[in-house]
């Protein structure tokens, strides 16, 4: 980057004095001020600054809640209390980290549904997916433990059934899971180390994100056409084209953000971890946040054991199964890029593709639903049903549309798709 | 090192390359140490990792205080029949049910047939999962001792108290996922791979008992 910048003259001594040393602002002028991005982005496309600025949010208010906080099962719930009632403004640092959590996942699920239905992930930035991948899982290791913090009935079970997650890997599971606990069952030492890896994480997510965004700026942005620029037609310089129209999105984001926050802070919450933890007491109805309801149904659907046929010898229990469908669903995404290999990005020229990616979103949301209900009858039923269809998106209908599908024609290039279009 | 005495300062370990044409009969041999030591020093580091390494991925484990923690002794005497009580373990419950005559008369009708037997995942009998051990010359198969974690995903089930839900079984119910349990406490029906766990214990004397 430094070694083929020509000085910029920033017409203010200190910062040519600064810039001729290292060289940070003609570093930003060139990656966000002339930097050349397609000139058609819709509003899908700043779903990626909001979640740079829900970043931020959450650490922010995460590092001030962390000066609050004790990691310790006997204090834990009572000084979360304790910030709720007593820290001057401490419910709305708190109200801001719990509501933002999920205003974060919504904003990524956004940014990640927007990829698949534009084909963002496609030649030449399968690593910018992959690093976005990698930046969804480390969010749900970091949203999972953040959840255990406060030391209620849901952070109990919850941080229990997860982490009895790895108990199903065979022979050692059970070593494992003692390990990862460091004793017989969720207690202090699992909620010590919890709140430090909890604290951690998230700059690991933010050295994830600089890599992320280092990819982007090599390969360009991917736009609503699929097709990428040709000439200077077909772009705007970034500021002030997307700084503002980001900062638009940012603000309606943050106005409905707002809301919850004021008005229903709990709504996405459970009333359940608003009771201490209770290690002999199971909540009746155990329900993960609303973000990992689709991956929960999916652990929840395997419910048979595959066996070696005409004997008892299990090879699969329904809970490894459960366990690896739900990783597989995660692994699915990962290597999307070479599932998909129609050369045609946009669902706007995939006319059968644009069909089975609203099945695809559809199925996605039905998951969440049923993740929520009670594991019996018809909704057991139903989450297999939508299990299988999620699966075979990825590994059937995906791989048979690049042999069979009849793309659209594709304009020449974004600038006369935008003339034609106001014809 | 090397032979000094053949080639010189020109066929020095560090600059084979240098040589251009010129042959340097020891070359081959040059190469073959080079290996060597390079792959004995990348072995003793990736030992010295490893040694470096144990302590942290340890001090993770269970410490000292807490595998200190693994016995209990139990009373009981106020328990009547019918009912359960459940009591801590290592930071567990542990389901302490006396049985009715008709929980044990249930429980061991699949023992005795066959193919109810044979479609249990995780087969046990229901004479293996109480202690035969006699005190004071009787049985005591209406003890039930059991760790009440689901084998699922770690869930406690319900069915201790008189007003829990029990499950088709008329044992425990495990309201995670939905497994559920026999008057034995074996795996009937739902995702857990295998029967509550029996925790090792003792009788001390006909009313008390101690776990671990």
């Amino acid at each position: 980057m430094a070694g083929n910048t020509t000085p910029t003259d920033f017409g203010n001594p200190v910062i040519n004095w600064i810039d001729k040393r290292l060289p940070v602002f003609t570093m930003m002028q060139k990656e966000y001020g002339v930097f050349p991005t397609p000139r058609n982005f819709n509003y899908l496309w700043n779903f990626g600054a909001i979640a740079m600025v829900m970043l931020m949010v959450m650490i922010a208010s995460g590092l001030v809640l962390a000066m609050h906080y004790t990691a310790d099962t006997k204090l834990s719930f009572n000084v979360v209390e304790r910030i709720m009632r007593d820290v001057d403004y401490g419910w709305l640092v708190r109200y801001i980290h719990m509501n933002g959590a999920s205003m974060f996942f919504i904003a990524v699920y956004v940014h990640i549904f927007r990829g698949l239905y534009y084909g963002s992930y496609k030649q030449p930035r399968e690593l910018l997916w992959i690093l976005g991948v990698l930046i969804l899982l480390l969010m749900m290791a970091t949203a999972f433990m953040g959840y255990v913090l406060p030391w209620g009935q849901m952070s109990f079970w919850g941080a229990t059934v997860i982490t009895n997650l790895f108990s199903a890997i065979p022979l050692i599971g059970d070593t494992i899971v003692t390990w990862l606990w460091g004793g017989f069952s969720v207690d202090n030492p699992t909620l010590t180390r919890f709140f430090a890896l909890h604290f951690l994480l998230p700059f690991v997510i933010l050295g994830v994100v600089f890599l992320h965004i280092a990819a982007l700026h090599v390969s360009g942005s991917n736009n609503p056409l699929g097709i990428e620029p040709k000439s200077d037609k077909d772009t705007v310089p970034f500021s002030p084209y997307y700084t503002v129209k980001d900062l638009f999105g940012v603000c309606v984001f943050l106005i409905i953000y707002a809301a919850f926050v004021f008005y229903a802070p709990n709504y996405m919450g459970h009333p359940d971890n608003y009771t201490p933890a209770n290690p002999m007491v199971t909540p009746p109805h155990i329900v993960p946040e609303w973000y990992f309801l689709p991956f929960y149904a999916i652990l929840r659907s395997f419910t048979i054991d595959i066996v070696i046929p005409f004997t008892d010898i299990i090879i699969i229990s329904s809970k490894l199964g459960g366990v690896l469908l739900m990783f597989g669903s995660i692994a699915m995404m990962f290597i999307l890029p070479w599932l998909d290999t129609s050369p045609v990005r946009s669902a706007r020229f995939r006319p059968l593709y644009q069909k089975f990616f609203w099945l695809h979103l559809a199925v996605c949301i039905t998951l969440g639903f049923m993740g929520a209900k009670p594991p019996e009858g018809i909704y057991t039923v139903i989450s297999q049903i939508c299990t299988f269809l999620y699966f075979a998106h990825y590994l059937i209908v995906l791989p048979l549309l690049n042999k069979y599908e009849k793309p659209l024609p594709l304009p020449p290039s974004i600038h006369e798709a935008i003339l034609a279009q106001k014809k | 090192m090397g032979n000094p005495h053949s080639h010189g300062a020109q066929c020095s370990h560090d600059a084979p390359q240098k040589h251009g044409q010129e042959e340097c009969p020891d070359n081959g041999h040059d190469e073959s140490k080079r290996d060597f030591i390079f792959i004995s020093a990348a072995s003793m580091a990736a030992v010295g990792t490893g040694v470096v390494a144990w302590p942290f991925v340890a001090t993770l484990g269970p410490a000292k205080d807490t595998l200190a923690l693994s016995t209990t002794e139990i009373d009981l005497s106020p328990i009547q029949e019918g009912q359960a009580v459940t009591v801590m373990w290592r930071g567990k419950p542990v389901f302490i049910r006396r049985r009715t005559a008709q929980d044990i008369e249930l429980a061991r009708k699949v023992d005795g047939d066959a193919t109810a037997f044979n479609s249990l995942r995780d087969k046990q009998k229901d004479t293996d999962r109480v202690k035969q051990s006699t005190f004071g010359g009787k049985e005591m198969p209406q003890w039930l001792v059991m760790v009440g974690v689901c084998t699922h995903l770690g869930c406690v089930p319900m069915g201790q108290k008189p007003t829990d839900m029990r499950g088709d079984f008329d044992g425990w119910f495990c309201p995670c996922h939905g497994s559920h349990y026999d008057s034995a406490g074996r795996i009937r029906k739902g995702p857990a791979p295998h029967n509550l766990a029996v925790p090792t214990y003792t009788f001390l004397s006909e009313n008390r008992i101690r776990i671990g």
